[in-house]
């Protein structure tokens, strides 16, 4: 490309960002000559250059914007948000074409007449603004004449003023520019008004805004005077604005990215060297090199500073795009929001800039279309109808944090949690144990989008992921808070600097490792002799940290590292490196720590590129080549064993697989043995019996109970109940009758998968499960039940169902444990069970011309899942009018919809006994009306 | 201003695919008593014993890392990558240092010897009975008097990807 065309285009495309910045700040604040002269030189010069370079379709838009803005700086036109929104919109056509332009090195053809045309109407004030009319002006009408003629004859613009002055920060300043013009003592009249109204209590939105408040009184007179025809004023400070800019532009070069990486490496090996250098005069007493090697020491350092200042820009560059984003999603939602930018200096490595430019600009058009509500809804809740949206960023110990903060209303935690269960990510039992940190995490995993409708601006499903990702490539962390209505704040933290990271130096079978400082948490020293020491699990280390168990990777076989035999590894002392990667945090197991060091990251060799526990090699001060490990290739080293730690130490993380079936279970000590467990939703109270109540009838212990008398039935056979003291007795009831179970001590409920071995090798027990991390035996209630009364299930049927048979029900249920515990209970209910472990058996029992009342089924089964099964029965076969129950763990909408379409009339959770037994009586009594 | 370029980053491109034409002058060098060469141009240096970084994971051929003047230089055994034994612990060693498309690569051996001219007469392609790993990095044969020489290809002989298969 000809150099002429590049430098132009770099520099029209800086002009521009600064032109919509200008401008937005301009509608804020009409009357800032400066900030109006300025917009006008910029415009100017982009017209300018295009004519001299025969950009003509260019230089055409160019030129009628100007005009525009021409009218504007003599004060013939009011500065309104139409005007600014066209010139705007011109600027946006003006980009469109340099793109073009530097695509193709052409002009592309065709021209840009209606919007010239519209720009040209609107010079002649015959669009969106009203005309001002200079003519108008020069035979000064009476004083307050004009005002009144201005309110009369265009309401609008008065509107208009009034919009203005409600978007300009400060009391003091007067409505705008505008009506000075037509009538200088206009000003006058109209000044006390601004004073009488309450000044809207916004912040300034640009630093700016403060000093041209305070210069309102000499703005406006020379453009009062200037109708008058003397205008030079005005010109003069326009002019002497514009050298003051010119004057600082002469003080910068433009260099070359490129030049600029160079000297970045050779600084970065300058400082090697000077490491180096450094190292061998400290092992040297006297040398007549200490001296020259001190100085050298020094330029170098500041050498280095220099450099990487090179590097630095500040962050507003990354925000320069922003006020005028902002502006046009304000008009677009039809929101009022005020944009605040703090720490705009703060620099930071163009590098990392460049990465955050995007998510960013992402974070706060989010903030703008999600966070913020619209205005009424705003004043509703009591806040100001202006919305707030403020970015602030700031170092801190090495990194630059940057919040983007808005006072909207909040995440709302209940439509992350419905899509978080609508997307499968977890499901309600997971999110109920939840904090609403943790549900918040949901928004940052990818494909999830809360906007309820997909809009311009938001809500495509791609975005907080995007964010994260981009942001912890480079090394940085975010973080969300957020209040419900009262708004949400984003906080990012980044590194400085990619190119020079601080690490720290371990050792680990006689090599050294650097680990990069900013994913190490904390450091443990495991020994026999200190409060840390490493268990294993089945050979898998692992620390107790406070509290938690953290699981722990050697590094020596991690990179298979042989023991060698110049490594004196002090006996049994390992140092562990705790180290966080987003949500995860484990443990590198490493011999020595030695200390951080400030190191130049370097590239391996591409032959080498492929070992993913490296991000890098770097040359230490003693002049040793060591390699860099990377936390995020260790971590996913470490494998699915790393996720389902994750997943299951912080909830935050995505639940990839639901939940097994979990439920309730009453855990309690009876007799011999290992602890005993029962399902808590069997048990219907739980009691404490005194002894000395305790009666004998018939050979059983009974006590009187609520009225009745209460068989207690001991596990063990061999019990014998003690005379005085209290026992806790597990009541079981159904209908009037209630049965009491003696155990020894209520432990505890607790929520766990059950996954029951059936080795019933003595009655009364189901089998036995891991539970609480013990061998406990679930104890099969039934058997007890029939251990009080005999007759229990039958007599409860023929009492409760007197006037008709049994209803039979058939279950369908591939776990036996569950077969085992739903036959009792819906036996005792009433009903004729007959149970069968899967779908395949259940059609067959309806070819065999069994006949049921209802089916009661699983949906999670092996082979055809209760869905397929449903849809098998509806269609076609004999059971076509047999209602159907669903039965499964996840009972959520769209489970009870889909099972619905399958064919099921109705749905229950698992674990939900009253629900199961409501629905089946509702679904029987509901077939017995329509039959 | 943007074609400037520091004098780290220039390479010597020409090395790498050098015509066999003419005479041409080679650093020689003793790998379990056989003569290599390697045309003088693509050698940046020659280094004495080195102490090397090893890197884990990497493959066996790669016998580490040093530092070579404040640049990263990965160490290439040409014994493992030539399929011989490795060297005996107690013999110290050389290094030739090349430069493969801007990477710096140390190849160490077992002895360097003098810089030779040699002419084109003296050369032959690989007799096809030459173990196909050894044939897979050569470009050919130099008749020397006495001896054979035979010419590394670097980039050949840095191209691990083929090993597997050789």
């Amino acid at each position: 490309m000809d150099d002429l065309l590049s430098e132009f285009l770099t520099e029209t495309n800086e002009n521009l960002s600064v032109l919509d910045v200008e401008l937005v700040r301009l509608e804020q604040n009409p009357n800032n000559p400066e900030l109006l002269s300025n917009i006008f030189r910029l415009v100017h010069t982009i017209k300018g250059t295009c004519g001299f370079l025969g950009l003509p379709r260019l230089e055409k838009v160019a030129h009628a914007s100007e005009n525009v803005l021409g009218k504007f700086r003599d004060g013939e036109l009011t500065i309104n948000p139409e005007a600014v929104s066209l010139i705007l919109q011109a600027l946006d056509t003006i980009k469109s074409l340099l793109a073009v332009l530097e695509a193709t090195e052409a002009e592309p053809p065709g021209d840009d007449l209606p919007l010239i045309e519209r720009l040209n109407l609107c010079a002649e004030g015959k669009l969106g603004g009203p005309s001002p009319a200079a003519a108008a002006a020069a035979p000064p009408p009476p004083p307050t004449a004009p005002a009144v003629a201005a309110s009369d004859d265009r309401p609008a613009t008065l509107d208009e003023l009034e919009a203005l002055w409600n978007s300009i920060p400060g009391p003091n300043d007067p409505p705008a520019a505008a009506p000075a013009v037509p009538a200088s003592t206009a000003v006058a009249t109209r000044a006390p008004e601004p004073a009488e109204e309450p000044a809207p209590s916004q912040d300034l939105v640009v630093p700016d805004a403060e000093p041209a408040a305070a210069k309102v009184p000499a703005p406006v007179a020379p453009m009062a005077g200037g109708s008058a025809g003397g205008n030079a004023g005005g010109a003069d400070a326009g002019a002497e604005a514009a050298t003051k800019e010119s004057a600082v532009a002469a003080q910068t070069i433009r260099v070359n990215v490129d030049l600029l990486e160079n000297l970045m490496t050779m600084v970065s090996e300058l400082v090697l060297t000077r490491n180096q250098l450094l190292q061998i005069l400290r092992s040297q007493k006297e040398s007549e090199f200490a001296a020259p090697l001190q100085r050298l020491n020094h330029v170098t350092s500041e050498l280095q500073e220099g450099v990487m200042k090179t590097r630095m820009q500040p962050i507003g560059n990354a925000w320069a795009k922003l006020p005028r984003l902002v502006r046009d999603l304000a008009h677009e939602l039809n929101k009022k929001i005020d944009l605040q930018m703090l720490g705009a200096d703060t620099e930071l490595d163009r590098q990392v800039l460049e990465l955050i430019k995007d998510p960013l600009t992402h974070m706060v058009r989010n903030s703008a279309d999600h966070g913020l509500e619209i205005p009424a809804e705003r004043l509703k809740s009591g806040k100001s109808e202006t919305g707030r949206i403020t970015l602030n960023a700031y170092h801190e110990g090495g990194h630059i944090i940057i919040e983007i903060q808005d006072d909207g209303k909040g995440l709302a935690i209940d439509r992350i949690k419905q899509k978080a269960i609508q997307n499968g990510m977890a499901s309600e039992i997971e999110l109920a144990s939840m904090t609403d940190q943790q549900i918040i995490q949901f928004i940052m995993k990818p494909g999830f989008s809360t906007a309820a409708k997909v809009t311009n601006v938001s809500g495509r499903g791609v975005g907080m992921d995007v964010v994260k990702t981009n942001i912890e490539k480079i090394g940085g962390t975010i973080e969300i808070k957020s209040a419900q209505g009262k708004g949400s704040t984003f906080v990012i933290k980044i590194p400085l600097t990619l190119a020079i990271v601080s690490a720290l130096i371990v050792e680990c079978a006689g090599e050294r490792f650097a680990i990069p400082q900013i994913s190490v948490v904390e450091l443990v020293r495991a020994a026999a002799d200190s409060e840390h020491t490493i268990e294993r699990l089945k050979g898998t280390p692992v620390l107790r940290l406070r509290n938690r168990l953290l699981p722990l990777v050697s590094l020596q076989q991690l990179l298979r590292l042989d023991d060698s035999e110049d490594a004196k590894k002090p006996a049994d002392e390992t140092f562990i490196v705790v180290t966080q990667v987003g949500t995860y945090t484990f443990g590198i197991m490493v011999d020595r720590v030695f200390d951080t060091e400030e190191i130049v990251v370097k590239p391996v060799a591409p032959i080498l590129r492929h070992i993913e526990m490296f991000s890098g090699n770097t040359i230490l001060g003693d002049g040793s080549v060591i390699m860099i490990l990377d936390p995020n290739g260790i971590a996913s080293a470490t494998g699915e064993m790393a996720m389902g730690e994750a997943a299951g130490k912080e909830t935050t993380a995505v639940q990839t697989q639901r939940q097994e079936d979990k439920m309730a279970l009453l855990l309690f000590r009876a007799g011999e043995g290992a602890p005993k467990a029962v399902p808590l939703s069997l048990v219907a109270r739980l009691e404490d019996v005194d002894l000395a109540t305790v009666e004998m009838s018939n050979g059983l212990p009974v006590v009187q109970y609520r009225g009745k008398l209460m068989p207690l039935v001991p596990i063990d056979p061999n019990f014998s109940l003690a005379n005085e003291g209290r026992q806790p007795v597990l009541v079981f009831a159904d209908g009037d009758r209630s049965m009491g179970l003696i155990v020894d001590e209520i432990v505890d409920i607790v929520e766990e998968k059950l996954n029951v071995q059936l080795a019933a090798e003595r009655p009364g027990l189901m089998g036995s499960a891991i539970i609480a991390g013990k061998a406990t035996e679930v104890i099969d209630a039934g058997f007890f039940l029939t251990q009080a009364y005999k007759d229990w299930f039958g007599s409860s049927a023929q009492e409760g169902f007197e006037e008709e048979k049994l209803q039979r029900v058939l279950l369908v249920d591939d776990s036996p444990f569950f077969r085992n515990l739903l036959t009792p209970l819906l036996s005792v209910a009433g009903y004729d069970v007959t149970a069968v472990e899967n779908a395949g058996d259940a059609l067959a029992l309806c070819e065999a011309g069994e006949d049921f009342d209802v089916i009661v089924s699983d949906i999670e089964m092996p082979g055809m899942s209760g869905f397929d099964f449903a849809e098998a029965v509806r269609h076609g076969s004999r059971w076509q009018g047999v209602p159907m129950v669903a039965l499964s763990s996840h009972a959520s909408a769209r489970d009870l919809d889909r099972g619905r379409i399958a064919g099921f009339n109705d749905y229950v959770a698992k674990f939900d006994r009253d629900a199961l037994l409501f629905a089946l009586q509702q679904t029987l009594t509901d077939q017995k009306g329509a039959a | 201003m943007s074609n400037a370029k520091l004098p780290s980053t220039v390479r010597k491109s020409k090395g790498d695919d050098i015509v066999v034409s003419g005479n041409q002058d080679y650093v020689t060098m003793t790998i379990a008593d056989q003569m290599f060469g390697i045309p003088v141009l693509q050698v940046q240096d020659v280094l004495g014993h080195q102490r090397i970084t090893r890197i884990p994971l990497a493959p066996p051929e790669v016998a580490g890392s040093l530092n070579l003047r404040g640049r990263i230089v990965t160490a290439i055994d040409v014994r493992l990558r030539l399929g011989l034994t490795g060297r005996p612990k107690d013999k110290p060693g050389m290094s030739i240092v090349v430069d493969l498309r801007g990477e710096l690569y140390s190849l160490m051996v077992d002895s360097v010897g003098e810089v030779l001219s040699l002419t084109k007469e003296d050369f032959e392609r690989n007799p096809a009975t030459l173990d196909p790993r050894w044939r897979e990095v050569s470009t050919g044969i130099y008749r020397l008097n006495g001896q054979l020489m035979v010419v590394l290809d670097v980039p050949r002989l840095l191209n691990f990807t083929t090993i597997e298969t050789a």
